[in-house]
């Protein structure tokens, strides 16, 4: 149960998009196309997953028992961008549809900063292990609705007669201005 | 050779022109995050600008010894340093500020605008140029995060870093503090900024074209 409310609570009551803003880059720079938005939502969930097991294990089992809790900032950018660069290997090696469909996205993940602030929160609220999967998960599955709703309404915003100072960036901003504001309607669920 | 920038450009185009937030679209997070407050932005515009000028400064001194390959993490490694030091220096020095700015000190690291500088920059230039480029992005990032911070505060709770602006009579937006003001708020600036250059541009565009006229009106 305890589990379940960590999900739903980093899907859709905290959203990390609509309510912490992480990951904002790539909500403005990929939510063009539903297809694209959706693949992109996949592979950061995807990372965040291993992201925060690995991180997990790297402060719990290296950097606590020996005292090093400074190194944090840094140990944890390094293990997030060469796995990254691991999983894109790894990918491309297993499966070339899952590579061709993901491909693209995972270089820009390392500098999302959904993943690092996944692990960062994760490490702040004490999670265990399970828990911190859950989280990642949950934040995950968060991060793939929004940005899949944002490509569905900038799919339509294409044919609107948008002021020409408020194309591109500007509209969208306002546009997630408006979900975030839908969003906050779950805010009295947990 | 290349065509030789003036040091002033170098510092000024990131006050305004290339404005990190406004034109460039880059630094997006830690903007809409941390604006609750006029005070949180400026916190957190300093800590940025530490960062992206120490950085700057580091990479531009050592960026013939970097292999190109592995520049990226590089770079990484030199501002994670950097941001540490402000992470470890606001928790001892501002506990408060630290606390109410939480995990986005350590997101510095991953803010696109100090990375993208040291891609764009001080990888490529001297270590005077970079800082001064360093110093230029670092200016116009507060100068974005103090104005999105007033106006959220303004709004919100009638003050500006604790100063009463608005009368009693002001019904508070608190909308303001909440995520979408934040959206909302950056969404309209930028398309604020957006119009205004472009109403730059149409008048010196008419300007050259009145001048053209006057020209060829003269030869005849």
């Amino acid at each position: 149960m305890e589990l379940f409310l960590i999900f739903i609570s980093a899907a859709i009551v905290n959203n990390f998009v609509l309510a912490y803003f992480l990951g904002i880059c790539p909500f403005i720079g990929v939510s063009n196309k539903v297809s694209s938005a959706f693949s992109m939502g996949m592979a950061t969930t995807f990372v965040m997953t291993i992201a925060s097991t690995v991180t997990w294990m790297i402060y719990h089992l290296v950097l606590e028992p020996f005292h090093l809790e400074f190194l944090q900032t840094v140990s944890f950018i390094l293990v997030i961008a060469s796995l990254v660069q691991f999983v894109e290997m790894f990918i491309k090696k297993v499966s070339q549809p899952l590579y061709r469909a993901l491909g693209i996205f995972l270089p820009l993940i390392t500098t999302n900063c959904a993943i690092m602030g996944l692990a960062l929160f994760s490490i702040t609220r004490e999670y265990n292990f399970y828990q911190g999967i859950v989280f990642a998960v949950g934040a995950g599955v968060g991060f793939t609705l929004a940005i899949s709703l944002m490509a569905g309404i900038r799919e339509e915003l294409d044919l609107a007669d948008v002021p020409n100072p408020f194309r591109g960036a500007p509209i969208t901003l306002i546009v997630a201005g408006i979900m975030a504001l839908a969003f906050s309607g779950f805010a009295g669920m947990i | 050779m290349k065509k030789q920038v003036s040091l002033t450009q170098d510092f000024l185009k990131g006050i305004w022109d290339q404005n990190p937030i406004f034109v460039q679209v880059l630094g997006m997070c830690p903007t809409l995050a941390v604006t609750v407050s006029a005070i949180n932005g400026i916190a957190m515009a300093l800590a940025t600008s530490f960062v992206l000028v120490g950085a700057s400064f580091l990479i531009s001194l050592i960026r013939k010894l970097i292999p190109t390959q592995v520049r990226i993490a590089s770079f990484i490694v030199v501002i994670a340093t950097f941001v540490t030091i402000v992470d470890l220096v606001m928790q001892a020095r501002f506990p408060d500020l630290s606390k109410s700015l939480g995990p986005f000190i350590p997101l510095i690291v991953v803010n696109c605008v100090v990375l993208g500088r040291q891609e764009a920059f001080a990888s490529k230039n001297n270590p005077l140029r970079s800082v001064l480029d360093a110093l230029g992005m670092g200016i116009g990032f507060l100068i974005a995060l103090f104005v999105l911070g007033s106006i959220r505060e303004m709004l919100a709770t009638r003050t500006i870093l604790g100063y009463q602006i608005l009368p009693e009579a002001f019904n508070p937006w608190l909308v303001m503090i909440l995520p979408a003001g934040a959206f909302l708020t950056l969404g309209l600036l930028m398309g604020l900024a957006n119009w205004h250059a472009a109403r730059k541009d149409r008048l010196s565009a008419a300007r050259a074209l009145e001048q053209y006229r006057k020209s060829m009106v003269a030869q005849g």
